[in-house]
Order: structure tokens, then sequence, then C-alpha cells
């Protein structure tokens, strides 16, 4: 299938509004104008959208509560704090193809009746932020964004709020805290944004991926659009591999392809033909995968299924020269920085997890210093607001649960005992 | 470098952006963030005068300012070097030998990872994946990307930072 959310962009002028328009851009926000933004919500919900960031979230049901909800204005974000170590599917779009996200977020703030928007973009992006910034101002010139959008009476605003390096901003609640000017420490839920999100108003935050898919969604209508790929999560998918494979990089395939044909065929392979050792399917607090275990379609229904998740489509390949007790370890050494600190068990948890391996790595790990990590894991799942701590115990969990004799063999031998790692 | 001048304040220029910020919100607090970029970038780095200039102008206590702003790791709390390097070791790049490149620094410009040259050249954050996992490993020094790093291109790359 040909490029939908990455169309265009081997055109090295791709951001601008006038290449954008040329491959028939901003066509079906005209489209989306035609109808009610009921029949725009019906027409997602036929499509079986779901949200890309990494939870799966229906959008309809999404777009439902919060269009239901009496209370103006509502708000509509944008996640762009693409923050999942392995993740680099946004960037393309937002540094590329930012007319796509734009043309998305109009029709979904005239489909949901939100009157502002904000993409939230991390701060590591700062390209990005002047592409989206002149690309926004494009869109008003022409029209496409405003008080009164190509005269149909519609407003709708948007503006790019830029983050400042904290992974935590990812989460919805955590995204909202930092955009009112607060440190991103997630809420607790209900109330859910939908009802009361930023500034207390009635706010859907949805993934860049996710809409940038509605204006294709939009042109072929939700019936076409619900047989691409996976029945159960429909759509096109944007997989983004790095690591040991001969051809690293984004990759726009129908949701739902098969992990080995990911690593083995659009990706050309193991590097210099090496042996498979170990695949982090998407993103890091997605569980690890052996090589036995990675014929799998990847999508948010079945990878659960296969013992792992979709994620974000960050697929990270690693060969046989790979120690896997340092990569865990750097893992819990990433999830101890980004952990907000509001819950005990993933503020405490995170660090104690990070010391356990840290030694073990260094070569001084104690007997039953195996046991101790999975204890205190086992402290931290189901204990904390946001999905943070969860990720970084469950990482553990299944490094362990995968790869345990690498891990005695480490305390055994008071040292690393991968051949080839430096 | 070291004495802390006696009183920083906003150029009328920051201060005029800092207001056309504020535009876009409809509180004064939500263009917290912003601002303190905009102090940032204005002041190199975020002293405790930057932080009084920025809850002043926005009515924010300073509490909650420095508190906030604490929190954000792309907030610079000491003056950093002209050139500011900001490599990732986080999975991707590890695995493709990002820090191999972290001990060149060290050994080709006694560059510490927090740390700053003692000529003022380059400061070294160690990053949180920057989403360039593909072309790894990477780093952005200031603004700009530099991707597929190896041993011999990132010192060809930061001798055109001066």
């Amino acid at each position: 299938m040909e490029n939908v959310l990455l169309k265009n962009i081997e055109n090295p002028n791709s951001a601008d509004i006038k290449e954008y328009m040329a491959v028939g851009g901003y066509v079906s926000l005209a489209k989306a104008f035609e109808k009610s933004p009921k029949e725009i919500i019906d027409e997602v919900k036929k499509a079986g959208l779901r949200g890309r960031g990494g939870a799966g979230f229906p959008v309809a049901m999404k777009w439902t509560f919060a269009s239901g909800d009496p209370k103006t204005p509502k708000y509509l974000l944008c996640n762009a704090d693409e923050g999942e170590p392995g993740t680099f599917k946004d960037r393309p779009i937002l540094e590329k193809n930012p007319h796509v996200l734009i043309e998305g977020m109009a029709i979904s703030g005239y489909a949901l009746g939100a009157e502002y928007g904000f993409i939230y973009l991390r701060g590591e992006y700062p390209a990005a932020k002047h592409i989206l910034d002149k690309a926004i101002a494009q869109a008003y010139e022409k029209g496409f964004l405003g008080e009164n959008i190509a005269g149909n009476g519609v407003r709708f605003h948007l503006a790019v709020h830029q983050g400042a390096g904290a992974y935590i901003c990812g989460e919805e609640t955590a995204l909202i805290e930092s955009l009112e000017g607060d440190k991103g420490q997630p809420r607790i839920k209900p109330p859910f944004p939908v009802n009361v999100g930023v500034f207390s108003k009635p706010t859907v935050v949805n993934n860049v991926e996710t809409l940038s898919n509605l204006p294709y969604l939009i042109s072929i209508g939700g019936e076409a659009y619900a047989k691409i790929g996976s029945p159960d999560c429909p759509g096109p998918k944007i997989y983004c591999v790095s690591g040991h494979v001969e051809r690293p990089g984004v990759y726009e395939l129908p949701m739902g392809t098969n992990l080995r044909d990911i690593i083995y065929t659009h990706c050309g392979g193991i590097k210099g033909g090496r042996k498979l050792k170990a695949v982090i399917p998407g993103g890091i607090s997605t569980p690890v995968l052996p090589p036995d275990k990675i014929d799998c379609a990847m999508d948010f229904v079945n990878m659960p299924k296969h013992g792992s998740m979709l994620g974000s489509g960050a697929v990270i390949v690693m060969d046989e020269s790979v120690c896997l007790v340092k990569v865990c370890y750097r893992a819990l050494k990433f999830f101890e920085h980004e952990s907000c600190g509001k819950c005990t068990p993933c503020r405490e948890g995170t660090g104690w997890l990070r010391s356990i391996l840290g030694r073990i790595e260094q070569g001084t790990g104690a007997e039953g210093d195996i046991d101790l990590l999975l204890s205190v894991a086992a402290n931290m799942i189901g204990k904390t607001f946001c999905p943070l701590g969860d990720g970084a115990a469950s990482v553990v969990q299944n490094f362990i649960k995968h790869f345990r004799p690498e891990f005695e063999e480490h305390i055994r031998a008071q040292a690393c005992v991968v051949q080839g790692q430096k | 470098m070291n004495t802390m001048p006696e009183k920083q304040m906003l150029s009328a220029a920051a201060l005029k952006e800092i207001q056309d910020i504020r535009k876009n919100y409809p509180t004064a607090r939500a263009a917290l963030l912003p601002a303190l970029y905009v102090a940032q970038r204005e002041f190199g780095w975020l002293s405790p005068e930057a932080y009084e200039a920025v809850s002043d102008h926005l009515g924010v206590p300073k509490a909650i300012a420095r508190g906030v702003g604490t929190f954000y790791a792309m907030y610079k709390h000491k003056p950093l070097g002209r050139h500011v390097v900001q490599l990732c070791t986080n999975v991707s790049c590890m695995i493709l030998g990002a820090e191999r490149l972290v001990d060149l620094l060290k050994n080709k410009y006694g560059l510490e990872p927090g740390g700053t040259t003692a000529d003022n050249r380059f400061s070294l954050v160690i990053m949180e994946c920057i989403g360039a996992c593909g072309t790894a490993p990477a780093m952005l020094v200031n603004d700009d990307f530099h991707e597929n790093l190896t041993d011999k291109n990132i010192i060809e790359i930061l001798e055109r930072y001066t």
C-alpha cells in the first residue's frame, strides 16, 4: 500500500503548504465540512480507528464522551511528546508532513466542537517547533485555521506548546498538567480529561499519528478504511525499527504486519548476518521477546496474546553481542530518571530496581538478587496512578522471565559473560 | 563567567515575546513553560534572577516558577558552555556504541557528562532518547541533530562548533 501518513516526504519541500495541497492536501477538510460533526464521529467509529500513542483506545469513543459534555470551550490536544525510547515515528510527520497533522486536527476539532488546539511538542525536537510554527502560520493564511474556517463559521485555533524534557508528559493527564504550567505529574482518574481536562474543560488528547490518519480516513470513508490491515484495529501504522538490522528506519505498513516480516523482510534482517538475541517490539516499556516468539501480528489486540504489547510500534532489535543485563539496567536508569516522584512505589521502586541491576551488571551481584528484583517489581505493579511504574516493573519481570540464565550467570561469574559486549 | 551579574533584566524583545505567548492561553500560568524558555535563551540559563523576571512578568509566584522549572530536564540551572552537546545513551544508541562516544569526548576534550570544558566551548548533557533511534547513535548540538555518529565523524562535527 502507498504511504498515507508519510506521503510525499521524499520531496524536500514536503512541509510547505503548496506542496501538500498539490498532492490533495486539505481536500478532506472541505469534505468534512459537508458532513455534520456527528457524521464524522460515525465515520471514525466505522473505521475502527484506535489511538496510536500506545494504549490503542478507540478514538470515536473518546470523541463521543467529549463532544457530549456541555461545558465549553473544548480543547483538542495533540500529544507530540514522543519520548518512549526507541520511538521516532511521529518525528517524520512533524518535520516533513506537518500539514497532514494540522488538517487532521482541524477535522477533529470540527467533529468534537473543540475551538482550541495545542500541539504539545517534546522539547527535544527544536527543528519540528520551527517547522510546525511555519506550517500553522501558512494554514491560518489560507483560512484552514482561525475564526471562520473556509467560510464555514467554524472556529479552530492552533498553537505549539513546547515541553521541556520529561517523559512522563506523554501520559495524558501529566501532559495536561504541564500545559497548564505545572510539573508533569499525572492526575488520578476519574474525572477523565474528556470531561475535566485542560483548564477544567472537556479535552481530547490524541497522538500525532492518530490525528494524521483523519484526512485519509475522511477521504476514503470509514468502511474502506476498516478493510486496511487488522480487522480489530485497522489502518496504516508507522513502525520504527532501530538496533541491529540492516535497514533501520520508519516503515508505514498495514496495521498487523508480522514482526518477523518487519525485521527480516522490510529491514533486511540482522546486521552482518549475526544471530538475533532479543526484540523489544513497542518501545522500551513493552515486554521483551526472545527470537522464537516474534511470529506475531503487530497490533493492539494481537500482541498481548503473545506476551507483549504494540506500544508505539518502536521495534528495538538486539543481536547476540548485546548484554541484556546491561540493557535492562539502562532501561531502569531511564525509568528512575523519569519517574515524576508522585507515587511512592514508582519513585522508590525504580531506584531500587536500578540499584540492584547495577550491581549485577557491574559484577557485584549477590545470590538472591534476582528474586529480590522480582519482589520489588511485584510491589510496584498496579500500585501507581499512571503506567510508568507498571512499565518499569514489567521490563524487569520480562527480561528475567525470558533471559534468567544470563542474569544468573552474571551473578555467578561476578562479570559480564556476553561475548562481544564492550 | 563565574561572577553573577548584579541584576539580570529581560530585554524589551523578550518581554514582548512573552506577552505574545501569553495570548495563546486562558491563564498566565500556562505561559510559564514557554516564558522560561525565552528567559533561558536570553540569559543562557535559568538563574535566580531569570526566575524572578519571569515570575514578576507573568504574576506567577516565584516558588511556583522555580518548583515547576526544576522539574524539567531541559531547563538549565547553571551556566553552560557556548555549545551544548546533548548525546543520547538510551538503549538504541547504547547498543550501537554511544558509551564509547562518551569516553571519546572525555579523552579528546576533557568533557564529562554534566560538565563544561575549561575553555567554556562545550557542555555535555546525557539525553534520554532524542527520537533518532533509526540513525543511532545520535546527538543534538544546540538545536542541530547529528545522526549516525562514529568515533571519527563525531569529532569532525564538533570541530565545526568553535
